[in-house]
C-alpha cells in the first residue's frame, strides 16, 4: 500500500498529492511516469512524475479530474493509501548542458515540465519556462517554478494575466527578441505539443514531446500505448513517453485518445450512482 | 480386454451456452472415468510419452498409481518433476508432446496423459493440504527471480525446496503471468487453479514482490552487488506485441491481443464498470494469427459479446499452431475460420475507426525455413471482411528494459537474452535466463522447463560459489 502523505486542491479539478514510495523515489528521474491503482477494482492510471524526494521518499503527482478513475482518486484523502504505485517507468529525459533550454507546459502538462526545468538548471543551462493555462485561477505550480528557472513566461487564453493567447506566441517572442533556444521540450494537451511542434518545425529549434497515450500495464507488455514516430511504431511505455514532436503523428495520437470517450462517461456515472466521486 | 482405440472423452459444457459465459469449458473427468482411462495406459517397457514431456514428468508411473486408485501416489510422481500440474493438464499441447509419442497413438487415439493429470492434480487441490514451509539454514543463499509467470515460478519453487531463500519481483499487480493476464479464465480458472498453484509456492516461503520492474527500481547489477542476491533468473516473459505493419493497425478497434486479453483477464474488464477498465468489442471481430492466444482473443471476445469473430490466419487447418482442442472447442462455439487468408490493410471510416479488414487468398508453396509450407497471396483475390475489431495475435518481441539495464548481458539481433540451451546461463555470471524471453512466445510448459533447468543449473553454480 503506498499513502497518500498530502493532497492539495491546486485549481477547480486538478490535485497534487505526495505519495509514500521510498523505492520508486530512490530511482525516479525527471521525464519518468509511474502507473498507479486505486483498489482492487482500480483502472492503470499512468501519471507523469511531477516532482519526487528522495531523502523522504515521496512522489508527487498532479492530475486532472477526467474520467471515472480519476474522479475516484480525487476522493482519496491523505492519510489513506493506494493499492498499487509502480514505476518509475520509461525512459528518462535526456538532460545535459545544452545552452538555452525552454520548457513548455499546457494545463496540467507544467507539473511534469518542472522536474525537467530543474535538472536541465542544475546541468548548467539557461532555462526558461513557458506556462499556459486558458485563465489565471487554474494557472498551477507558478512560484515552483520560479525558484528553478532563469525566466517564466504565463500566457493565458483570455488575457487574464501574462501575455494573452497561447504557449506558441510565447516561444515566438523569445524567438522574436533573439534568444537562442537549444531545446525545447513541451508537455501538455496533444493539440498544444501539435501547435508547438509545428511552430518550431520551420524555426529549426529540436523539440521534445512527452505523450500519454492510452496504456494498460505500462511496462511494455500491451502495446496500447503505440504510436507513430517518423516511420517507425514506438510504444510510450519503454522506448519513451518522450520523443522528437517533429516525426510524432499527433493526429494518430488525438484519434486513438478518443477510443474509450464514450465509456468514461458511463464509469463516470457509475462512480457517482455507487457514491464514491463525492470529494469528501 | 482389448484396449479401446478412443481416449474417453471429457464432459465440457454445451457450447451454446459457454460462448457467453466465463466458467470453465473443459469440466474433468470423474474419478471412474480417470481410472477406466488409465487402464488403457500399456505400460511400454521403454515408455516414449515421458521423452515428449519437456519436464519429464515420470507419465507411465502416474498412470498406473491411477490405475490403482492411490491419487496421493499419483500427485507426488507428478510434482517430483512438475510444479504446476493443475495448470498443464488443462493448458498444455499435449498432442505435440507426451501424446504425440504415446504406442496407442499409432493405431487409434493416444492415452488422454493431459486429462489425467489434470484429474490428478484437481483431486489433490480438493483435498486442501496444507503445504509445509521450508525451513531455511541461517546462511541461506538468495536468489532473485524476476518475472512471476511459467519459468519463474516453476524457477522459484525448485530452487526454494533445495534450501534458497528466493525472492520473486513482479512487474504486474498480480502475480502468474500469463496464466493470469494473458490465458483466459474458461481454459484456466484463476481462484480454483491458478491463484492456489501460486499460493502454494509462497507458502514454501518464496517471497514475492508486486510492482516492482527489474531494470527500472533495481538493475540486475544492484541486486546482486547492492541487495545480496548471490544468483538472478530472468523469466521476463513475452514483451512487446508484433504488428503486421499493415496500413490501419493505428485506427481505433485494433488491438493487440496482450492488450485486448489484458483488459478482460487482468483487469476485469468484462465486468465494466464495475470494474473501471473499458474494453470495446464491437459486433463483427476479426482475430488475426493462428496460436491459442489468437483463439483464447476470439473466444474472449464472443463471450463479450460480438456477434460474429473471424479467425483470420494465412496458413492453413494443418498449420494451425493452437492446441487441437482449443480449435475444436472455437469452433464448436461457432468462431468462423478463414483460414489461409491474409490481411493486407484494416479499412477505417472517417473519424479514424476500424471499419473493416482487406483481405488476399492464399495459397500453400514450397516448405519454409520452419519446415512449413509456405504461404503465397494469390493475385487479385482481395476482398473486404466487414470488422469494427481487428485483434493482432501473431506474437511478442521480447520486452527491452533489462537488456538495456544490464551491462554485459548479450541478447540476439531481436533482442532475445541469450542462453545455453541445457544450463540457461547467460554471458554474465550468475545471471540465468529462461522462457520466452530467451526463446520467443512458446508456451507455458517449455518456459516451465527452462525454469527448472535454470533451477538445476543454479545450485550448481551456487554450490561451487559457497566453497
Amino acid at each position: 500500500m503506498f499513502k497518500i502523505l498530502r493532497k492539495e486542491e491546486l485549481s477547480p479539478g486538478v490535485y497534487a498529492m505526495d505519495i509514500e514510495a521510498p523505492r520508486v523515489a530512490k530511482k525516479a528521474q525527471a521525464g519518468q511516469f509511474i502507473v498507479l491503482r486505486v483498489d482492487e477494482k482500480g483502472e492503470r492510471i499512468p501519471l507523469t512524475i511531477a516532482d519526487f524526494d528522495r531523502e523522504a521518499g515521496k512522489i508527487l503527482i498532479v492530475f486532472q479530474v477526467i474520467g471515472a478513475s480519476t474522479m475516484q482518486l480525487a476522493a482519496m484523502e491523505a492519510g489513506e493509501s493506494l493499492l498499487d504505485f509502480v514505476g518509475p517507468l520509461g525512459q528518462p529525459s535526456e538532460i545535459e548542458k545544452m545552452g538555452t533550454v525552454v520548457v513548455v507546459g499546457g494545463g496540467i502538462g507544467v507539473a511534469p515540465t518542472y522536474p525537467i526545468a530543474r535538472a536541465m538548471k542544475e546541468a548548467g543551462n539557461k532555462v526558461i519556462a513557458i506556462m499556459g493555462a486558458k485563465t489565471k485561477d487554474i494557472l498551477i505550480m507558478e512560484e515552483e517554478m520560479k525558484a528553478v528557472t532563469d525566466e517564466v513566461v504565463v500566457t493565458t487564453d483570455d488575457g487574464s494575466y501574462g501575455i494573452k493567447g497561447f504557449v506558441t506566441n510565447a516561444v515566438q517572442m523569445l524567438v522574436d527578441r533573439g534568444e537562442k533556444i537549444d531545446q525545447i521540450t513541451a508537455i501538455g494537451p496533444v493539440i498544444m505539443m501539435k501547435s508547438v511542434a509545428d511552430a518550431t518545425r520551420d524555426l529549426g529549434i529540436r523539440t521534445i514531446v512527452s505523450l500519454n497515450p492510452i496504456m494498460v500495464d505500462g511496462t511494455g507488455m500491451c502495446g496500447g500505448c503505440r504510436v507513430q514516430v517518423g516511420d517507425e511504431t514506438k510504444f510510450a511505455c519503454v522506448d519513451g513517453p518522450e520523443f522528437d514532436g517533429h516525426l510524432v503523428d499527433f493526429k494518430g495520437l488525438m484519434s486513438r485518445q478518443r477510443m474509450y470517450r464514450d465509456m468514461e462517461a458511463e464509469g463516470k456515472e457509475h462512480i457517482c450512482n455507487i457514491g464514491l466521486g463525492r470529494a469528501k | 480386454m482389448a484396449v479401446s482405440t478412443k481416449k474417453h472423452e471429457m464432459p465440457v459444457q454445451d457450447p451454446k451456452v459457454r460462448a457467453h459465459n466465463f466458467d470453465e469449458v473443459a469440466l474433468g473427468y470423474d474419478e471412474e472415468t480417470a481410472v477406466a482411462e488409465a487402464e488403457r495406459c500399456l505400460h511400454c517397457k521403454v515408455p516414449q510419452c515421458r521423452k515428449g514431456c519437456p519436464v519429464s514428468v515420470n507419465i507411465p508411473e502416474f498412470i498406473g498409481k491411477v490405475k490403482e486408485r492411490d491419487f496421493d501416489a499419483a500427485i507426488s510422481i507428478i510434482k517430483e518433476n512438475n510444479g504446476l500440474p493443475a495448470v498443464c493438464g488443462r493448458v498444455c499441447p499435449q498432442e505435440n508432446q507426451c501424446e504425440k509419442h504415446c504406442v496407442l497413438g499409432k493405431k487409434g487415439e493416444s492415452v488422454a496423459i493431459g486429462r489425467l493429470e489434470r484429474f490428478v492434480a484437481d483431486t489433490y487441490m480438493a483435498k486442501n493440504e496444507e503445504v509445509k514451509p521450508i525451513e531455511y539454514a541461517a546462511d541461506a543463499q538468495k536468489v532473485a527471480v524476476i518475472g512471476a509467470g511459467p519459468a519463474g515460478l516453476t524457477c522459484a519453487g525448485d530452487l526454494a525446496k533445495k534450501g534458497y531463500r528466493v525472492t520473486v519481483f513482479e512487474a504486474l499487480h498480480k502475480a502468474g503471468g500469463v496464466l493470469s493476464y494473458g490465458i483466459p479464465e474458461f481454459r484456466l480458472p484463476k481462484d480454483k487453479v491458478v491463484k492456489r498453484e501460486i499460493d502454494n509456492i509462497a507458502k514454501l516461503g518464496v517471497k514475492i514482490e508486486l510492482d516492482s520492474v527489474v531494470g527500472r527500481l533495481y538493475t540486475v547489477d544492484e541486486l546482486m552487488e547492492e541487495e545480496g542476491f548471490d544468483a538472478v533468473f530472468l523469466g521476463t516473459g513475452a514483451g512487446l506485441p508484433r504488428f503486421q505493419g499493415i496500413p490501419g493497425e493505428s485506427l481505433n478497434g485494433v488491438y493487440s491481443a496482450n492488450e485486448f486479453l489484458t483488459r478482460c483477464n487482468l483487469m476485469k474488464a468484462y465486468d465494466f464498470p464495475n470494474y473501471a477498465t473499458p474494453i470495446r468489442v464491437g459486433k463483427n471481430v476479426a482475430v488475426i494469427g493462428g496460436g491459442n492466444v489468437a483463439m483464447d482473443a476470439a473466444r474472449t471476445a464472443l463471450r463479450l459479446g460480438a456477434d460474429h469473430v473471424y479467425i483470420v490466419y494465412r496458413r492453413s487447418e494443418e498449420e494451425l499452431p493452437a492446441r487441437k482442442e482449443e480449435v475444436e472447442h472455437a469452433k464448436e462455439e461457432g468462431i468462423d475460420f478463414r483460414l489461409l487468408n491474409n490481411p493486407v490493410e484494416v479499412l477505417g471510416d472517417e473519424n479514424g475507426w476500424v471499419k473493416g479488414m482487406r483481405c488476399i487468398k492464399m495459397e500453400l508453396g514450397e516448405p519454409d525455413e520452419s519446415g512449413r509450407r509456405r504461404p503465397v497471396p494469390i493475385k487479385g483475390s482481395e476482398f473486404d471482411l466487414e470488422v469494427d475489431t481487428v485483434i493482432v495475435s501473431i506474437g511478442t518481441g521480447p520486452n527491452p528494459i533489462i537488456a538495456h539495464t544490464t551491462p554485459g548481458l548479450d541478447t540476439t539481433k531481436r533482442g532475445n537474452i541469450v542462453a545455453d540451451e541445457e544450463n540457461c546461463a547467460t554471458s554474465k555470471e550468475g545471471v540465468f535466463a529462461g522462457g520466452d524471453i530467451v526463446t520467443g512466445s512458446a508456451t507455458v510448459i517449455l518456459a516451465m522447463g527452462a525454469g527448472r533447468k535454470a533451477a538445476t543449473a543454479i545450485d550448481e553454480y551456487l554450490k561451487g560459489k559457497k566453497k
